[in-house]
């Protein structure tokens, strides 16, 4: 069909000018768009009180849908173990036996591990938690990995405090409001973190893949170090993110980088603790500057 | 004249009805991503907010001023998590294009709109990634596909809900 549109001046004067007068008024709203864009992208904190407000108003239905609705993420996870069900239980089977005897070795080094701290009179200091929260929303139409959780600054979340979940680090709050705080994801491409190889103490720092992956990257080989099976966790260097949570499984390696995924899943946790951040003690820092990173201190005792 | 559709007829509608509608419609669907409960590994859902706009400027040629896009897109930049101002600018920039393209192609059909549509989907999409990255976050380009195709895709049935909207608008 063909519709009618008040859009056509034809010879009418006045017309005319009334739609030309709409063409400048667009083209100023373009404008403002794009100095909008100039200042967000110049100060990422500038409209932080505009965001605060919606994600404000929007908590009440997330954080309500969020009790109804869980695991929505996972729906393709439990149709692929159901195909895989046959396969996957026998191999379970021997990964249970192989745990079994990993978990008594542990439990003997963890029980040194405390022996040996409390004989060098060291505290530790690990359950700095300042609140727990639900992960409730994220933004998941945009390119931005951002997820929102229900708890904010009335509970004493501050922006730059680490977040974890019981399975492994989730990211870092990147603002906050009374009752809501924007968690900057690991898998976000401006997410940088520095980690550690568990089995022998590797440096190196992971990045965001924008995917649900992340990339890490050795600080002092000249060629990957990392296989795929490889456990990093975080090292504590340059403070912000304590010591050893876990961070990720290295799945491919990509030239001199290698892709690995996040231990939590941010689609499939409930729960996240949210963390005052770590300060490492000033004296056990050797003099840095050169940006090579210390090598890990006593909390990581290697087997 | 029967009683129905005596009843259905002119029946006086407040202005608000009429107006507000699809005003409302756009905004309920930016606010989609932040109500839903689901944390995302990558871009998932389309960009619901945009497709309704979108879907009611070809169901109805004159319904948006040409400075919508200020005040609808500022709400959709901060319900969406996009920087502020990206789809003030995207959004703006669609709308100029449609009216140029409304000029020059006079005769729709029902497939000229979704191409329209899918072109410009693809085309906000992408400019929104660019500016995402532009922050310094984001990824690869390649992670917004999915979401371009299911936006295309769900187009469609966006078209069906705002034509259902529509006919509970007017009198």
């Amino acid at each position: 069909m063909a519709p009618p549109s008040k859009r056509r001046a034809g010879h009418d004067r006045k017309a005319q000018y009334g739609l030309f007068v709409s063409y400048v008024f667009a083209i100023g709203v373009a404008l403002v768009g794009i100095l909008l864009l100039i200042i967000s992208i110049a100060d990422p904190q500038g409209f932080a009180v505009l965001r605060t407000a919606g994600a404000e108003t929007t908590r009440p239905v997330a954080a309500g849908l969020k009790r109804l609705i869980l695991g929505i993420g996972n729906a393709d996870e439990a149709i692929g173990a159901y195909i895989n069900a046959g396969s996957q239980n026998s191999a379970l089977r021997r990964q249970v036996d192989a745990n079994r005897t990993k978990l008594i070795e542990a439990e003997a080094i963890r029980q040194e591990n405390l022996r040996l701290k409390r004989l060098l009179r060291l505290t530790e200091v690990d359950s700095d938690v300042v609140g727990a929260a639900h992960l409730i929303s994220s933004t998941s139409s945009s390119a931005e990995r951002v997820a929102r959780i229900d708890i904010g600054t009335s509970r004493g979340v501050l922006p730059g405090m680490p977040v974890r979940a019981p399975e492994g680090l989730v990211g870092r709050v990147l603002r906050a409001g009374p009752n809501t705080a924007d968690v900057l994801m690991i898998i976000d491409d401006g997410n940088v973190v520095p980690v550690r190889r568990t089995s022998d103490n590797v440096p190196g720092i992971s990045r965001g893949h924008g995917d649900g992956t992340v990339e890490i990257r050795a600080l002092n080989a000249e060629r990957n170090p990392f296989k795929p099976g490889d456990i990093v966790v975080t090292s504590g260097i340059g403070g912000l993110y304590r010591p050893n949570i876990p961070v990720a499984v290295v799945a491919r390696l990509d030239g001199d980088k290698a892709i690995a995924i996040p231990l939590a899943n941010p689609s499939r946790i409930e729960l996240v603790a949210v963390q005052r951040p770590y300060q490492p003690e000033p004296d056990s820092k050797p003099t840095t500057g050169t940006g090579v990173p210390a090598p890990p201190t006593s909390t990581s005792v290697a087997p | 004249m029967n009683g129905r559709s005596e009843a259905r007829l002119a029946r006086p509608r407040h202005v608000l009805h009429i107006r507000g509608t699809p005003i409302a419609t756009v905004l309920l669907g930016s606010m989609l991503p932040a109500l839903l409960p689901i944390v995302a590994q990558a871009p998932l859902l389309p960009p619901f907010g945009f497709m309704i706009f979108i879907a009611w400027r070809l169901l109805r040629a004159d319904i948006w001023p040409l400075w919508i896009g200020l005040p609808l897109g500022l709400f959709d930049d901060i319900m969406s998590g996009q920087p502020i101002g990206s789809a003030v600018l995207l959004w703006t920039i669609v709308l100029l294009g449609f009216e140029v393209e409304s000029q020059r192609h006079f005769w729709r059909d029902y497939r000229h709109d979704w191409l329209s549509a899918s072109v410009a989907i693809a085309f906000v999409l992408f400019g929104g990634w660019l500016f995402v990255w532009a922050s310094g976050h984001g990824g690869p380009a390649i992670q917004i596909l999915p979401q371009i195709a299911i936006g295309i895709g769900l187009f469609p049935f966006v078209v069906r809900i705002c034509a259902v909207l529509d006919r509970w608008r007017l009198p």
